[in-house]
């Protein structure tokens, strides 16, 4: 009986792939298959990667295709690193970034404590706070132009109603104290609900079941938080900011659109300065050497956040 | 068998008739055009048909705003794309087309055709076509004229209440302005004034800080204070000139007036912005290129009387500049229909489609439409278009002309807007960016 079981399923069995295409093992058809996806990342990753490595230690501008390409060895490297202005712009960036990732943090964790409560009209409550994400980077800066505008602006005119400061006296964008803060409070109005939606499925992951047992050990609402909800949801919010860093460090259209990077060049991120060295002034050589100490810095970055990451996963 | 051979006739006919069209449109070629999105671009497009119809060219047309004309097309033309047949490109681009390939020089086709350059306006010939520059070799021919002026509220300025007002507390009337300290003048003057219930301001100017709006704005008032591009009789050499003492004060000048007299948040203003201000009767005066006249000219709000037009005041000694605008029409050397984009520019260049074209609204560069008699009168901006063309300067045309004008933005822009440092710093490390860039192509 069990012999012919074990026939009749051998049987059922289809025969090897290998088999059937004559010739070939499983691991050539694995191959065979994988094969297209391996020369597309090689082709579009790899490559320009290697290509951008090679041209970063050359004097190569790519609107003077009649002039001959020169070795510069690290010329290019030490003149990025020792310049004055593009440390300006990577504190700029570094401003922008931390400042957004902690409201954006703050807010968004906030609001999805309050959302995973149940209430009524919650569902349309989270869809009217997840709107400005479906919106284009080049329309939010667009229109947020507009409301920061100093004599038709619906924030300065409520700027102007909550602190009764006249509202065309100040101009968010124009002004050296306030433009920086005027990309961060954007970005933040654009990106909360992305941070509260990772959140939010984090407080969701967490067993009802862990409240009710604190519940009864009496512990207070305040200790559940600290010992339950921040722990549970804390590997969903270091992704956040993960996605969030990597998002803000290359930001470039909603800035453009608000400020294009002044006034004089406060709010000029890396992004928008490497962009002017590339496609504006041509010197590809140079650029090429700016995207690869971006590259390394992010890279870098993000692979330390990673492993702290999959710490905490792992407590 | 009767109808057979009838029909046999018909298809054969039939194949004649579709085959003879096919070679007709095989013949005629399709030619692109690229310029700048803006109000001459539309006059260009009802001036083409003309062309359409007399060599059976189709002509489609590329047109990009003006804060990415020039990062969309140098990209076109640096990538050796064929999008472009035909370019109208920014003045500043000759000596980089010139010398990279990018576009063919004329010089041959122009003697074979018989179209002399002393025909055109000698300062559009010098900013639009040569490279090097006063050398007899041509890559374009002018095709738009354009320059810096100021447009004026001219109904504002009439009004006896505020022409008395004016003269206790300047002591001269209040008319155009002569020098850049009298327009100052007449810009704080207005600055915060109610007119007719409405706040209004003194100037919309040049203040944008992504493409070369700062630059443009700057310039024209830096001019005539004395600033100059380097040594006259040695090339290259920038200190002294660039950061003169009197080019110190025209920037220490360009930034006090945009502190005391442009309207709030006027802080990367270009073109667009400033025709958004003075046609919504913000301002009493307004910087812009000469191209924007015509249209507030026919403006309901700012048009007809209510709007004069002036060139550049002169500056504290006297010595009056205006910023080059305009460009010259060239062939793409990428594109396979060369010889379609030549018989254009030959068509382009007649004196009767050059005075078409002014009718419409695009200013002509060619000499016998400038020079006619009626000319002047033709339109009421058109005495200050020839005042302003007999007083230009431009920017830097070199290859490297794009990393010039980033440097330019950026120290005029931080200082200028950002109140960073002095305009002595800013003008200094100008010079110095300038010198860097320049010791790098090895000119310097």
């Amino acid at each position: 009986m069990l012999h012919s079981s074990i026939d009749r399923a051998a049987q059922a069995t289809p025969p090897p792939v290998a088999q059937r295409i004559k010739g070939l093992s499983d691991r050539a058809i694995a191959w065979i298959f994988v094969a297209p996806s391996i020369v597309l990342l090689l082709a579009i990753n790899i490559f320009p990667l290697i290509w951008t490595i090679r041209l970063s230690f050359t004097n190569f501008r790519v609107n003077r295709p009649n002039e001959p390409v020169q070795f510069v060895g690290l010329r290019n490297y030490l003149n990025i690193l020792t310049d004055e202005d593009i440390w300006l712009t990577m504190q700029a960036t570094a401003h922008f970034l931390i400042w957004t990732i902690v409201l954006q943090v703050l807010i968004g964790f906030s609001l999805a404590y309050l959302i995973n409560k149940k209430f009524r009209g919650n569902d349309l409550w989270t869809t009217i706070i997840v709107l400005p994400m479906m919106l284009s980077p080049a329309v939010v800066g667009n229109f947020w132009t507009f409301l920061y505008q100093p004599q038709i602006g619906l924030f300065n005119y409520a700027v102007g109603f909550l602190t009764g400061a006249d509202p065309s006296s100040f101009s968010m964008i124009g002004d050296t104290a306030l433009a920086p803060w005027s990309i961060i409070i954007v970005d933040t109005w654009m990106w909360t609900p992305f941070v509260m939606l990772i959140c939010l499925a984090g407080l969701r992951s967490i067993p009802s079941s862990i409240y009710e047992a604190a519940e009864c050990d009496r512990a207070s609402s305040w200790r559940q938080f600290w010992t339950i909800t921040v722990p549970m949801v804390l590997p969903f919010l270091m992704l956040a900011i993960l996605f969030r860093g990597i998002e803000n460090f290359k930001m470039f259209d909603l800035v453009v659109q608000l400020t294009g990077g002044g006034p004089g060049s406060i709010t000029e991120l890396t992004s928008i300065n490497l962009k002017r060295e590339a496609f504006e002034k041509w010197r590809t050589g140079y650029a090429s050497a700016y995207a690869v100490i971006l590259f390394v810095t992010v890279f870098g970055l993000a692979s330390i956040y990673v492993k702290a990451l999959n710490k905490v996963k792992q407590r | 068998m009767k109808s057979i051979l009838l029909s046999s006739t018909l298809i054969v006919g039939a194949y004649v008739t579709i085959a003879g069209a096919a070679g007709t449109q095989a013949s005629a070629a399709e030619l692109t055009l690229c310029w700048a999105a803006w109000d001459p671009a539309n006059a260009l497009v009802e001036l083409s048909k003309d062309f359409e119809a007399k060599s059976g060219n189709t002509m489609k047309f590329e047109f990009v705003p003006w804060p990415n004309f020039a990062d969309r097309m140098l990209n076109e033309l640096n990538s050796g794309g064929k999008l472009c047949d035909l370019m109208i490109g920014d003045s500043q681009w000759i000596g980089g087309a010139a010398e990279n390939g990018q576009y063919i020089k004329l010089n041959d086709f122009f003697d074979k055709e018989g179209i002399k350059m002393s025909d055109f306006i000698p300062a559009t010939v010098v900013g639009y076509a040569e490279w090097p520059k006063n050398t007899p070799n041509y890559w374009a021919l002018p095709a738009f004229g354009d320059v810096v002026g100021w447009t004026y509220r001219k109904d504002w300025f009439s009004r006896p209440e505020l022409q008395a007002e004016f003269k206790q507390k300047y002591g001269r009337d209040l008319g155009v302005p002569k020098t850049f300290a009298e327009l100052k003048d007449i810009a704080e003057f207005f600055q915060g004034r109610k007119i007719d219930g409405k706040t209004v301001y003194g100037a919309a100017i040049y203040t944008e800080r992504g493409s070369e709006g700062i630059t443009m704005g700057a310039m024209d008032v830096l001019y005539s204070f004395g600033f100059e591009y380097g040594n006259p009789k040695k090339a290259y050499e920038l200190d002294g000139f660039v950061n003169s003492a009197d080019a110190i004060k025209g920037l220490e000048f360009y930034k006090a007036l945009y502190d005391c007299c442009t309207p709030p948040g006027h802080s990367d203003a270009y073109m667009s912005e400033d025709i958004d201000a003075y046609k919504s009767g913000q301002v009493a005066l307004q910087m812009n290129f000469a191209f924007t006249w015509p249209g507030i000219h026919v403006d309901a709000n700012v048009g007809g009387d209510k709007s004069g037009y002036f060139a550049n005041p002169a500056g504290p000694t006297g010595i009056q500049f205006a910023q080059l605008g305009g460009q010259g029409i060239s062939v793409v050397a990428a594109s396979d229909k060369q010889q379609e984009a030549l018989d254009y520019i030959k068509w382009f260049a007649q004196p009767e489609i050059q005075k078409k074209w002014w009718s419409l609204g695009g200013y002509s560069a060619l000499r016998s439409v400038v020079e006619d008699p009626g000319f002047a009168t033709s339109q009421p901006y058109a005495q200050t278009f020839l005042d302003s063309m007999a007083i230009v300067k431009d920017f830097w045309a070199e290859p490297s002309y794009a990393s010039l004008l980033q440097a330019s933005q950026k120290r005029f822009h931080d200082y200028v807007v950002a109140k960073q440092g002095t305009a002595k710093d800013a003008l200094d490390g100008l010079a110095e960016d300038w010198k860097d860039i320049f010791e790098d192509e090895g000119k310097y």
